[in-house]
């Protein structure tokens, strides 16, 4: 039965991917900031703290469980066989790291970027869930996601799983190609994040008893933007570490992934910011950052396999589906999705998914779309449901959602007994004439 | 409502793997596929539908 092997490099090479996970946390420091910029006031220290309580979470959880489950390639594997074929679908390490030695190897330097991938992952439905969502439940959410949505699809993709496998099996191309986590981080996080929207339902007053939605601005544009900026930052280093990883790329290679992955945001959030001055009269500042990420979102499946020109294109249509989604979900679907998390990082990774199929070009491409859309029909069809299935189930026993009451008075009042902004408020004797 | 959207996406997943397990001819995969992703379309819409109705609902 054929088995994925593990990619071999130097050490030079694992020196390069060294420093290029040192740079991923600041993908998930700007999501953060991006997260609690686009919500309220007077949720903001909560939603900075949720964010360090999740990813704490999901990295216990991870090294708890998560690995386990998720494996690497090469490694042992539970195996079924499906019509003579060998179908990978679950590792078999044990519980707590036990079987793995952290040496520098390319399974460690893959456990260590996963350890942070999967809090990436967890960031993402904070950002729907933004002012409503208990922090105990997000981190119990959390828990489900790091150990078991999220390495069970992870598997299937970076750990030699079945979706990896269709191309030696199926002739399917290279089987499902994803080297920065267009899919096992960005779209999984997004659907949990369609998920937790759905069960949580819209904040207090976003929709009118007639259905019409009321604009609710981000609080703070400047820690929006500024969240931008840094998530660029890491993904360079999300992108050009899993591309080393999880696709075999040389070191060498990873400048391809870095120009590309640069060239989808620039042009994402030009064009983010092309459509809504067209549309509103002005670039709207929350929009154009969540082109910027939708852009960021869209390289990542595709960062070490595509022309530049492609990534420029890629980076377009995302900036383009990211401002019409958003849109879609907030006015048509009801779904309130405030820091557009779902758009952003479910649509935009889906995206970036399928272009890898339509414009990739290496050797042995040919079903390599094929194999892409198989991929998505299972984030669809399999993780969707799982992940709604899971947070429903956590929220018969233990409610996700706030109190009315603490909804209104602001989650930072409520869970935390204190504000972000104490002192955030108006001094009337600032204005008394002198 | 929305079970019968997750349950329509699982089904729809189930045909897209026992096409690639179980159909030799490249073109009967690509057919049952699309099929597979066609349900799960009609899945997810039933989804969102149901999402709408309560939202009515409540308003």
């Amino acid at each position: 039965m054929m088995v994925l092997p593990a990619p071999a490099f130097s050490e030079a090479g694992m020196a390069v991917c060294i420093l290029f996970i040192l740079l991923v946390p600041l993908a998930g420091v700007g999501l953060a900031l991006i997260n609690t910029g686009l919500g309220r006031s007077r949720s903001a220290a909560h939603s900075m703290l949720a964010s360090l309580c999740v990813i704490a979470v999901a990295a216990l959880v991870y090294f708890a469980c998560g690995f386990a489950w998720q494996g690497y390639l090469g490694r042992p594997a539970h195996v079924v066989i499906l019509a003579g074929k060998g179908w990978n679908w679950l590792a078999a390490e044990p519980l707590f790291l036990r079987g793995l030695k952290l040496d520098g190897s390319p399974a460690s330097l893959a456990l260590w970027l996963e350890m942070l991938s999967v809090g990436l992952a967890a960031l993402i439905p904070l950002g729907s869930g933004a002012d409503r969502w208990r922090l105990p439940a997000s981190c119990a959410s959390t828990a489900l996601l790091a150990g078991i949505t999220y390495p069970l699809f992870a598997h299937w993709i970076w750990g030699g799983g079945w979706l990896a496998q269709l191309g030696v099996n199926y002739g399917l191309g290279r089987g499902f190609v994803d080297a920065g986590g267009g899919s096992s981080i960005q779209a999984v996080g997004g659907l949990t994040a369609l998920a937790i929207a759905w069960i949580l339902g819209p904040r207090l007053g976003k929709y009118s008893p007639e259905g019409i939605p009321a604009a609710i601005p981000g609080h703070n544009a400047v820690l929006v933007l500024l969240g931008c900026a840094l998530t660029l930052v890491g993904w360079l280093g999300l992108n050009s570490a899993g591309a080393i990883l999880f696709t075999g790329v040389a070191p060498s290679g990873t400048v391809l992934a870095a120009v590309n992955t640069t060239l989808a945001a620039a042009v994402a959030a030009l064009a983010a910011a092309m459509i809504t001055q067209i549309r509103f009269g002005k670039p709207d500042a929350s929009l154009v950052a969540n082109g910027w990420v939708g852009g960021l979102v869209a390289s990542s499946a595709a960062c070490a396999s595509v022309t530049p020109a492609t990534a420029v294109f890629m980076g377009l249509v995302a900036g383009v589906l990211v401002i019409f989604a958003v849109e879609l979900f907030e006015v048509r679907l009801a779904v309130d999705d405030p820091s557009g998390a779902i758009s952003v990082h479910a649509v935009a990774g889906i995206w970036g998914v399928l272009a890898l199929g339509l414009f990739a070009r290496f050797p042995g491409a040919a079903g390599q779309w094929l194999a892409q859309l198989i991929g998505v029909a299972t984030l669809l069809g399999f993780v969707l449901p799982l992940t709604y299935g899971l947070n429903w189930l956590l929220n018969r026993f233990y409610p996700q959602r706030a109190s009315m009451e603490g909804e209104r008075l602001g989650m930072d009042v409520s869970e935390l007994g204190a504000t972000a902004y104490p002192e955030f408020v108006i001094h009337t004797e600032e204005f008394i004439p002198r | 409502m929305k079970l019968a959207g997750f349950l329509l996406l699982l089904a729809g997943w189930a045909i897209v793997i026992f096409a690639v397990a179980l159909l030799a001819s490249a073109g009967q995969r690509l057919g049952f596929v699309l099929a597979g992703i066609g349900v799960e379309t009609l899945g997810l819409v039933l989804a969102f539908r149901s999402h709408l109705v309560a939202a009515e609902d409540r308003g």
